[in-house]
């Protein structure tokens, strides 16, 4: 088209400025972040089983949107992808906070008697039949493998795509794409096994196949609402201007868009056959969904998580304008809270004997306690190496990328 | 034939970058009715032309939406009025069990309004175009960049357009018979 883009970025110009004022970004992150879990765990003196569920909504939250900048890495070489070079670095970055996130998980590991039930499966003809599987000693074992993956897959992925920066070598891109496969394979494994570990298991009669594609679709749509806003925060600040352009954010948008569609689909088809076969152990998990007030609980999920963003962000100007773009953004990271909530906090309802879904504080503590750490780590390493990869051989195919 | 009205003028163009800059002039004279003819996509040709987007999309978003309404409606309209049957002792109206039906209905008739409407927006198929009448339009599938200005154009001045042509360098300008 008539106006000319740029086909090469320095490296300078891809680097935060020591004296900008994100850099202080990571400090204020972490105080933030202390005072959030120092809050929880106070709060948690009082209502320990609450502080549980409340901690592992807010940890399944952010942890989906590291896994997603994981899969987004993953995918990105896999398909030699070029469009998306300028935001890769930002991917890597959420991918970062995998090993700041285990040791997150430490307290939960404290919470096992009060999170899973399973752990006392003495007199129940099902759990014990299930503790081959679902017994302390191999959950841990797993949650260390599951982490050693993801830490492992992040740190090579990123020190590698970093390396390329100084020395520009194509021989490293080669190297990644060779990979990149493998690292899919053990993704997908992983992260279907822990999310049937610790979301499915904790209705442990219960079990659904496609549980783990489940948090996958979800962390997808948190991943590209993530880069969206993180972009945006950058450009706000007078960062990278004019190398990410309305044409990335516009294909961002139809991510959002279509793994929106692909929730959906997934949720959908999840319930659909449960409520087709009409079996109590599997109708069991909707029934403690469809009474009192998280019955409207899951009809907001229905509409706010499908109906309205499947509308508000199908016009190709929505997704081409900044401020339209943000709102979608932030509305499905909102939501994908909602369906985190909708996931976990039921359990705790029933074992409560209500049928009401309660917010608490704890919900908000727990949020920005583990927010806070995961974006204290996530945003020192973000300042201290270049935004954009720049020594990618792909980077002006990305930079003049446009939607036709 | 000779005595009929023509259909317009036609310039023909050597390189792309000719095509590009007569398409930007044509588009800023304002020109109404007229068309580019290329052996490949020109990229921001579109752009050079003044083209507005395609209102396709509207297109299939109704056509879309009406196969999704209509599929549901059909399928209650059989299972509730037409040939009421339990099965699995689920209620008349189970909607749960609509949905898949309505979801394919609905991207069906989507893609019948993106095809057809695709067909009806090109004014396809069109079996007669009145470019084909000049043997150097031939071209245009091997190594040639065309330009039509159509005699139905409120601004077409068959006299006028040769000499913008030629100034816009053009390699060869004609009358084009309907």
């Amino acid at each position: 088209m008539g106006h000319h883009k740029r086909t090469t970025i320095t490296l300078e110009e891809a680097t935060v400025p020591a004296d900008h004022p994100l850099q202080g970004l990571s400090k204020k992150a972490a105080v933030v972040g202390a005072i959030g879990l120092v809050a929880s765990g106070g709060l948690a003196a009082m209502s320990s089983e609450r502080f549980f569920f409340s901690y592992l909504t807010s940890f399944m939250w952010w942890l989906s949107i590291a896994l997603g900048g994981l899969w987004f890495v993953l995918i990105h070489h896999a398909t030699r992808a070029g469009w998306s070079v300028v935001v890769r670095r930002f991917a890597e970055t959420f991918m970062a906070g995998l090993p700041v996130l285990a040791i997150l998980f430490l307290p939960l590991l404290a919470g096992m008697n009060d999170l899973f039930h399973w752990m006392h499966p003495e007199g129940d003809k099902i759990l014990e039949g299930k503790v081959g599987y679902l017994n302390p000693t191999f959950f841990v074992i797993r949650v260390v493998i599951f982490f050693a993956i993801w830490a492992l897959l992040a740190r090579f992925f990123y020190n590698n795509s970093a390396a390329q920066d100084t020395d520009s070598s194509p021989s490293l891109t080669h190297k990644l794409r060779w990979f990149a496969p493998i690292g899919i394979a053990l993704y997908a494994l992983s992260s279907t096994f822990a999310a049937f570990d610790w979301m499915m298991s904790l209705d442990p009669h219960w079990f659904s196949t496609i549980f783990g594609v489940y948090y996958f679709a979800g962390s997808a749509v948190a991943i590209f609402s993530s880069l969206v806003i993180l972009a945006m925060v950058l450009q706000k600040r007078g960062l990278l201007e004019g190398v990410i352009t309305e044409e990335h954010f516009h294909d961002l948008g139809k991510l959002m868009f279509g793994f929106t569609v692909f929730w959906t689909y997934i949720a959908f088809s999840q319930y659909f056959l449960i409520w087709y076969a009409n079996l109590p152990e599997e109708t069991m998990w909707f029934d403690h969904r469809s009474h009192g007030t998280w019955l409207y609980v899951g009809a907001f999920l229905c509409v706010g998580h499908f109906v309205i963003p499947f509308f508000f962000l199908m016009p190709r100007t929505i997704k081409r304008i900044r401020k339209t773009l943000f709102f979608g953004a932030c509305w499905l990271l909102f939501m994908h809270w909602v369906d985190m909530f909708y996931v976990i906090q039921p359990v705790l309802t029933h074992n409560e004997g209500g049928v009401d879904a309660t917010f608490h504080l704890l919900d908000v503590t727990t949020f920005l306690g583990i927010g806070g750490v995961f974006l204290a780590v996530i945003s020192k390493k973000l300042c201290s190496n270049p935004l954009i990869p720049t020594g990618d051989p792909r980077l002006s195919e990305s930079l003049t990328f446009e939607n036709l | 034939m000779a005595d009929s009205k023509p259909f317009g003028v036609l310039a023909e163009f050597d390189t792309t970058a000719g095509l590009y800059h007569a398409c930007e002039a044509i588009r800023d004279r304002g020109f109404k009715r007229w068309d580019s003819y290329t052996p490949f996509p020109v990229h921001g040709l579109d752009g050079a032309m003044g083209m507005k987007r395609s209102k396709l999309p509207f297109i299939v978003l109704a056509m879309g939406l009406l196969g999704a309404v209509g599929g549901f409606l059909m399928q209650t309209w059989i299972s509730v009025e037409a040939y009421p049957i339990v099965y699995s002792g689920k209620p008349m109206f189970a909607w749960q069990a609509f949905v898949p039906v309505t979801f394919e209905c609905g991207v069906l008739f989507a893609s019948f309004g993106a095809v057809f409407g695709m067909f009806g927006l090109n004014q396809l198929p069109t079996f007669y175009h009145p470019c084909f009448n000049s043997e150097r339009f031939l071209a245009v599938t091997d190594d040639k960049f065309f330009i039509a200005i159509e005699a139905a154009d409120p601004q077409y001045d068959e006299a006028t357009l040769k000499e913008l042509f030629n100034e816009l360098g053009a390699s060869h300008v004609e009358t084009l018979e309907a």
